[in-house]
């Protein structure tokens, strides 16, 4: 283990983009922090932090200096391993009657994605799973994700929406990086690193850190051990597939769908979710066309229209299906919770629905004896 | 479309209504008038001063029912047009003249006209799928062009237009924007609205007004109790709901209900 001063952060910047990443990192816009393209290391959000609630966000000034002194973004990585607008491709019928096909090329990374928490590297391993992890490889993911170069961050401080520890995804990421950086304050702003991949050596190296100390590593670990004695929040996962699966009938679906929009926020927020429409375009002359894909979400009717209509067609069912896939039929589906404990989908609930609260009153209340879905009501 | 075919007739209609979603179609109108093999622009008194007789392979409709008169034009309207979509928030809601839908409409005509033998008006402006069957509505205030032209482009290739129905959340979260409701505490309508502008006004850093009228599902109680939450005084949900589509379901309900 090494470590990186303060003031090597922004060479750690340079030389990523020595390297031809694009750097992408946590800055402050709109009120929030959000991951985007960072051209310098000025853009960090240094001595920011968020307090985060259902429903509400807050950006607030902290006076120690800390780079990483926040949660999680108002958006994720998914927004660039997975964007939210993609052309596939376009058409054209040529004058001698034949169509022709141009695959769009995609135009972005190799990315370098900065600041990444435990939790959203889960994600991104459950999003791999699906995107390029089976049988079907989807190429464009795999193209931006391939090269994708991580420096996790090991949060300090858990939000209160925040139950990494629940899902087993955090506060401290295990592998899966490049490098890993945890923000120590005390005794010297520095951060103690982790290196998990031969290029993190590399890039290490060009920018030059130290032996880390005992102390440093154990700075380290008491800084994780008290962020995983501060969760927000606390979902209990024991035997909860089965427990979903046996109340599909429960009445608290009825309750909560008085509460839920069908807004679908929670799903676009969501760094698992991948559910995405598929949409073709012609001009008038019928002889241009183009293929989008878009992200979509199951609390649209459109996303389960089958011939003769939605299959979900009330808020109940559409809240149900939400849940019970990030919870439970995810796990028969790719062998993981579809969960990760972020926390966003609380944050950014307009009316506060919070998974964690819906999943322990129905496990409190649980109905034992399995009933059929209904899908219809 | 088979080889000699005449080109479908297009006629454009007005009721009750200010015009802006025709304007909305002039934007594009020279590519449908460059393209006569496709398609023939048969009536559309916005953009040119010929017309050319019924029936009418596609009807845009603009603007509400607000007299007898109009009653009895759309339903010949109907009767001329294989497809009739109505576009806009007068030809789908009512439009912003359904306000007097909650009133009553011989106090207004008492006090704007001097003469108010000359009226001739009804009770109430409603939504043209209120008084003949349409064949789809696009809504918005006024509607968005590209939607338009996807209705008109599905149309002319015979498939289904691609014009979605979920909520206004969905494009602003696409399009990469924080939430003005959970990050500044602004009251938006996005969650109960219906996309297609492309969430112009929370990318704005403003709230969502509704003119695009309600989503597929919308969860109005739900969101008044928020808005409540955030602040929002009764009188100004009424406003929020009443603005272009005062009388389309829920927002008249969610209206109403907020009434003291
Ligand atoms: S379900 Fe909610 S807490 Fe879990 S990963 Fe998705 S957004 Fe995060
Ligand atoms: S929760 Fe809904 S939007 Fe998310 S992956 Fe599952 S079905 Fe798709
Ligand atoms: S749970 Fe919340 S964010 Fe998700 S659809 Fe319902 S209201 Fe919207």
């Amino acid at each position: 283990m090494r470590v990186l001063e303060r003031k090597s952060l922004s060479p750690l910047l340079e030389a990523l983009r020595r390297r031809g990443y694009e750097v992408i990192g946590p800055t402050v816009r709109d009120g929030a922090i959000s991951y985007e393209p960072l051209s310098s290391a000025d853009q960090l959000p240094v001595g920011v932090t968020d307090e985060q609630e259902g429903g509400t966000y807050r950006l607030a000034e902290r006076d120690d200096g800390a780079v990483f002194g926040f949660n999680n973004g108002a958006n994720s990585w998914k927004n660039h391993l997975f964007p939210p607008e993609l052309s596939l491709w376009k058409g054209r019928r040529d004058e001698d009657g034949e169509i022709r096909f141009t695959e769009q090329e995609h135009r972005g990374g190799p990315y370098a994605f900065v600041g990444v928490r435990s939790c959203d590297l889960a994600a991104i391993s459950i999003q791999d799973r699906v995107f390029i992890g089976d049988a079907y490889v989807n190429g464009d993911y795999e193209s931006r994700r391939r090269d994708a170069f991580i420096v996790a961050v090991n949060c300090a401080e858990a939000g209160n929406t925040c139950f990494c520890a629940s899902m087993d995804t955090g506060p401290r990421a295990g592998d899966g990086f490049d490098l890993a950086l945890t923000e120590l304050l005390d005794g010297g702003h520095r951060f103690l690193v982790e290196v998990g991949s031969e290029r993190g050596e590399e890039v290490l190296a060009e920018v030059g850190s130290s032996p880390a100390e005992p102390r440093d590593v154990a700075a380290a670990d008491a800084v994780s051990e008290d962020c995983a004695s501060q969760m927000g929040r606390e979902l209990e996962t024991d035997g909860i597939k089965e427990l979903l699966y046996r109340n599909v009938e429960h009445p608290r679906w009825d309750e909560v769908s008085e509460r839920c929009l069908s807004c679908g926020n929670c799903t676009l927020v969501c760094p698992t979710c991948f559910c995405h429409s598929i949409d073709d375009a012609t001009d008038l002359a019928g002889t241009e066309s183009e293929r989008v894909r878009r992200w979509d979400s199951c609390f649209g009717l459109e996303h389960s229209y089958v011939h003769g209509g939605s299959v979900r067609q009330s808020g109940k069912a559409r809240y149900r299906q939400w849940m019970t896939h990030k919870l439970a039929t995810w796990i028969d589906q790719f062998g993981s919770s579809g969960c990760v404990g972020c926390g966003r989908c609380i944050t950014w609930c307009p009316v506060a629905i919070d998974i964690t609260e819906e999943a322990a009153v129905i496990r409190a209340t649980d109905r034992i004896e399995a009933v059929g879905i209904n899908a219809d009501d | 479309m088979s080889a000699g075919a005449a080109p479908p007739k297009l006629a454009v209609w007005k009721f009750a209504s200010c015009d802006g979603c025709q304007l909305s179609l002039l934007d594009f109108e020279q590519e449908l008038i460059a393209l006569p093999d496709q398609i023939e622009v048969a009536y559309f008194l916005e953009a040119t001063k010929g017309t050319i007789e019924g029936p009418y392979d596609l009807s845009l409709v603009e603007g509400s029912i607000t007299t007898p008169a109009d009653r009895e034009r759309i339903r010949e309207v109907r009767r001329q047009s294989a497809r009739l979509v109505t576009i806009g928030a007068c030809a789908t809601s009512g439009g912003i003249q359904a306000l007097r839908n909650f009133a009553d409409v011989d106090d207004f005509i008492s006090t704007v006209y001097a003469e108010p033998g000359y009226i001739s008006t009804l009770e109430d402006s409603t939504a043209i799928s209120a008084n003949v069957p349409v064949d789809f509505e696009l809504q918005g205030c006024p509607v968005d062009r590209h939607q338009l032209f996807e209705v008109i482009s599905a149309f002319l290739n015979r498939r289904r237009p691609a014009i979605p129905s979920y909520s206004v959340c969905v494009e602003c979260k696409r399009a990469g924007n924080v939430c003005v409701t959970v990050a500044h505490g602004t009251p938006c309508l996005g969650p109960v609205t219906q996309a297609g502008c492309g969430a112009i006004c929370p990318s704005c850093d403003r709230g969502c007004y509704g003119c695009f009228g309600p989503a597929e599902a919308p969860n109005a109680p739900s969101l008044s109790r928020q808005l409540s939450g955030l602040g929002v005084e009764d009188v100004d949900i009424v406003r929020l709901y009443r603005t272009f589509h005062a009388d389309r379901e829920p927002f008249r309900s969610e209206g109403i209900a907020h009434e003291r």
